[in-house]
């Protein structure tokens, strides 16, 4: 199949390229950009007239609930939900049921990903066995399987022993070691910001220092073990700012942030919203502010979706009752697009940060459009205006706070390797 | 001296909007849930409708027609006496018929969720529901799924609320001191985890107390407590001192457990309201204390029966305030 694409603005930050072009497709890479090569006769062309053309997205964090929760969302369903949303390749936390601590998940959700709509998909393998924090997962044998990292996803650890051995030996096979900072020991109980909102709402606050004091730990350990450290959802300004400042120190160390946390505060959480209970909870003005900065700055380099969609009945308590989690695949661009219009940072720098970025620290060969690189892109509508809600909604998750927001351009096509898996009809 | 007590008000830090759930299109109250959001006349008017109920309770005749044919559900997923004891009897008196449900021991414990257990209920044509829930929120989202004919009356849920509680308390200090603007008050003890403190605090400062204060160590108050409008004392001495009220809060045997303080022992020898204590506050102060007390944990027995103390008015009270809360609440749909 040979595919072009006519007249589109491509924006790819990695290659630093902002400028309408041509983009020549042949198999599952791209061959050219401007001029078609040598040869080269289109099969297919679509004429991007108006439209934005950017590398597909790379989103580092989205539980599609397979296996173990099949009546929360699929593979299948949520892979769709991605497509239509500019989404070209995904990352599963390892905490499915059973985890992936073992290859025969991880062959699991690939097979499972082949059969779906073409949307990359990668797992997240446990660092310790069962999740259970007690002793380490067979890494090397999850490697080999495909895993592109290790995670202790939302479960606590045993001990700061066990953490070490943990990313020594992770450390030993190359394998970056994706960690939430949260001391689950200081948080508690806690399901909102510990502060004025929570004390009205009369919840258990999760407190700043259950993320600082285990952020410090680890940046402790990623210095004494030299693992490669990727923190997972940062919530908080002050922790934002340590990891600035352990950067700036040399530290290898990387983070992600939610699109949520950069939009919503713990204000939101009020009359007991449990589309708004999410784990780190949304927290104050002043950290939501302070996370922007470091999204600005690159301190914090990736924004994810964090996306975990639910069954209905799954909100359908009192707050601290319902189970914590948005269905934010497709929200992750249109929050992304909009820091750019809110004028936080560039819009190049806004799609590097869901594209060449998270590539980067997955050590994916996407996340740009430079000719000998894999077709994954989404085209946009830039001036399109909507209006996400359940009529529209993909994801068999409907937990969205987002439901009413208006949001300005919207993908039209999603291809993967070259091959379209998603085109807008109107 | 009431001027400087004004020039000292802690100011309400601005919070979310609160909940417009508690009001029907009109403006009138639907649903109790929170303080919060009640304004100065409205609680005023239930406090002079509680009034009238109050002076009929002393009578040899305590029942009025007023809820006659409507069924009221006290549905309580926490244990509780006199609550919904009280409850029970402010039903009764206004002709309710009264329907008893402990959930502790029912259908929750078998895995039906909550809403099941309300559409089960609904179904049996009920008018109001009582709720007490170990949930903050729980009565705000049984309100947000109830049928458009069914009251919800938060009877306690979690640390957030307990709203008639703070009413029969702010009943109680209107008896013996009517002018709000002049007042002192202090509560003492396990803020934290306390839905009267918060309650009582909103209540008071809707009535335009002088000063409120909360009288705790750290351990026992939330977080940024002063954004509620009150005044942090570490100390009781310093925080009783020229008080018009005192209220006494009871602390749980849990909080020793969970690290919160040393022991009963030591709470007491810090934080227990003594009458040397009391000393500190006004020659004419009140002792009050939601209740049930734990004499000797947070309270000398020669405070709480003492002549200061107002603990019994206090319970005597609170079916007048309910009977009011409930008869305005359906008042919509009956003639008195």
């Amino acid at each position: 199949m040979k595919l072009v694409i006519d007249n589109a603005r491509l924006l790819d930050p990695a290659q630093g390229i902002d400028r309408v072009t041509n983009i020549y497709i042949q198999k599952d890479v791209v061959v050219a950009l401007d001029s078609a090569p040598e040869g080269f006769e289109a099969q297919r062309r679509i004429d991007a007239s108006g439209r934005l053309v950017i590398p597909g997205v790379v989103d580092l964090a989205a539980r599609t609930r397979e296996p173990g929760q099949e009546h929360k969302a699929t593979i299948a369903s949520e892979t769709r939900a991605a497509a239509s949303a500019g989404i070209t390749t995904l990352v599963c936390p390892p905490d499915t049921n059973p985890p992936v601590d073992s290859p025969a998940e991880v062959e699991l959700i690939t097979r499972r990903a082949k059969q779906a709509c073409g949307v990359r998909v990668h797992a997240l393998g446990a660092l310790t066995a069962g999740l259970a924090g007690e002793q380490l997962a067979e890494m090397a044998a999850l490697k080999r399987a495909g895993v592109l990292g290790v995670s202790q996803a939302l479960r606590p650890m045993s001990s700061h022993l066990l953490l070490r051995r943990a990313m020594e030996y992770a450390a030993s096979h190359q394998l970056t070691v994706f960690l939430h900072p949260i001391d689950w020991s200081l948080n508690a109980r806690g399901c909102v910001h510990e502060g004025p909102v929570g004390t009205r709402l009369g919840l258990p606050g999760s407190p700043e220092a259950a993320e600082t004091a285990a952020l410090g730990t680890i940046l402790a350990l990623s210095e004494q073990t030299g693992a490669r450290v990727h923190l997972c959802r940062l919530s908080t300004a002050r922790g934002a700012h340590m990891l600035a400042r352990a950067r700036h120190d040399g530290l290898p160390i990387s983070a992600d942030v939610a699109a949520h946390q950069l939009f919503l505060t713990d204000m939101d959480v009020a009359d007991f919203n449990t589309l708004c209970h999410v784990v780190p909870p949304l927290r104050s003005q002043r950290d939501r502010d302070g996370l922007r900065q470091a999204v600005a700055d690159g301190v914090i380099s990736v924004i994810c979706s964090d996306h975990q969609p639910h069954e209905a009945d799954a909100k359908l308590a009192p707050f601290s009752h319902s189970l914590p989690g948005i269905s934010s695949l497709e929200t992750l661009l249109p929050l992304t697009l909009r820091l750019a219009q809110e004028g936080v940072l560039s819009e190049a720098e806004a799609i590097r940060r869901v594209t060449a970025n998270p590539a980067a620290i997955l050590g994916l060969p996407v996340g740009t459009l430079a000719p000998g690189h894999r077709a994954d892109l989404c085209i946009l509508d830039p001036e399109a205006v909507y209006t996400p809600d359940t009529r529209t909604w993909v994801s068999q998750g409907h937990n969205s706070p987002f439901f009413g927001w208006e949001f300005t351009g919207l993908v039209t096509h999603t291809l993967v390797a070259g091959r379209i898996i998603f085109e807008q009809n109107h | 001296m009431s001027e400087a007590i004004v020039s000292t008000r802690a100011i309400p830090a601005p919070g979310p909007l609160p909940s417009s759930l508690q009001f029907n299109e009109d403006g009138r109250l639907r649903h109790l849930l929170t303080i919060e959001g009640l304004s100065h006349a409205l609680i005023t008017e239930i406090l002079d409708t509680a009034e009238s109920f109050a002076s009929m309770n002393a009578q040899a005749v305590k029942k009025v027609p007023l809820l006659r044919g409507k069924t009221v559900v006290n549905l309580f997923f926490e244990a509780s006496t006199r609550t919904r004891t009280t409850f029970e009897l402010a039903a009764k008196r206004l002709s309710a018929d009264v329907l008893n449900i402990n959930i502790a021991t029912s259908a929750a414990t078998k895995g039906e969720s909550l809403l099941d257990t309300l559409r089960n209920l609904e179904a049996m044509y009920v008018d109001m529901f009582v709720v007490r829930h170990e949930a903050s929120g729980a009565a705000h989202f049984i309100a947000r799924h109830v049928a458009p004919h069914v009251s919800v009356l938060n009877a306690g849920d979690g640390r957030h609320a307990h709203p008639t509680q703070a009413l029969l308390d702010m009943f109680t200090i209107r008896r013996h001191k009517p002018d709000f603007t002049r007042l002192r008050v202090a509560i003492v003890g396990d803020i934290l985890h306390s839905r009267v403190a918060r309650s009582q605090i909103h209540a008071l400062n809707i009535l335009n107390a002088g000063e409120i204060r909360v009288i705790a160590p750290q351990s026992l108050l939330p977080a940024h407590v002063e954004t509620l409008g009150v005044h942090v004392y570490n100390d009781i001495r310093q925080g009783l001192r020229d008080v018009d009220v005192i209220i006494m809060l009871r602390l749980q045997r849990e909080r020793m457990e969970s690290g919160l303080l040393p022991s009963e022992h030591e709470f007491f020898q810090l934080y227990g309201l003594t009458r040397e204590r009391l000393a500190l506050a006004k020659p004419d102060c009140i002792v009050m204390h939601p209740g049930p007390a734990n004499r000797g944990v947070e309270i000398d027995s020669r405070v709480a029966d003492g002549p200061h103390s107002v603990i019994l008015e206090q319970v005597t009270y609170g079916i007048a305030v309910r009977m009011a809360v409930m008869s305005m609440i359906m008042g919509g749909s009956v003639n008195p």
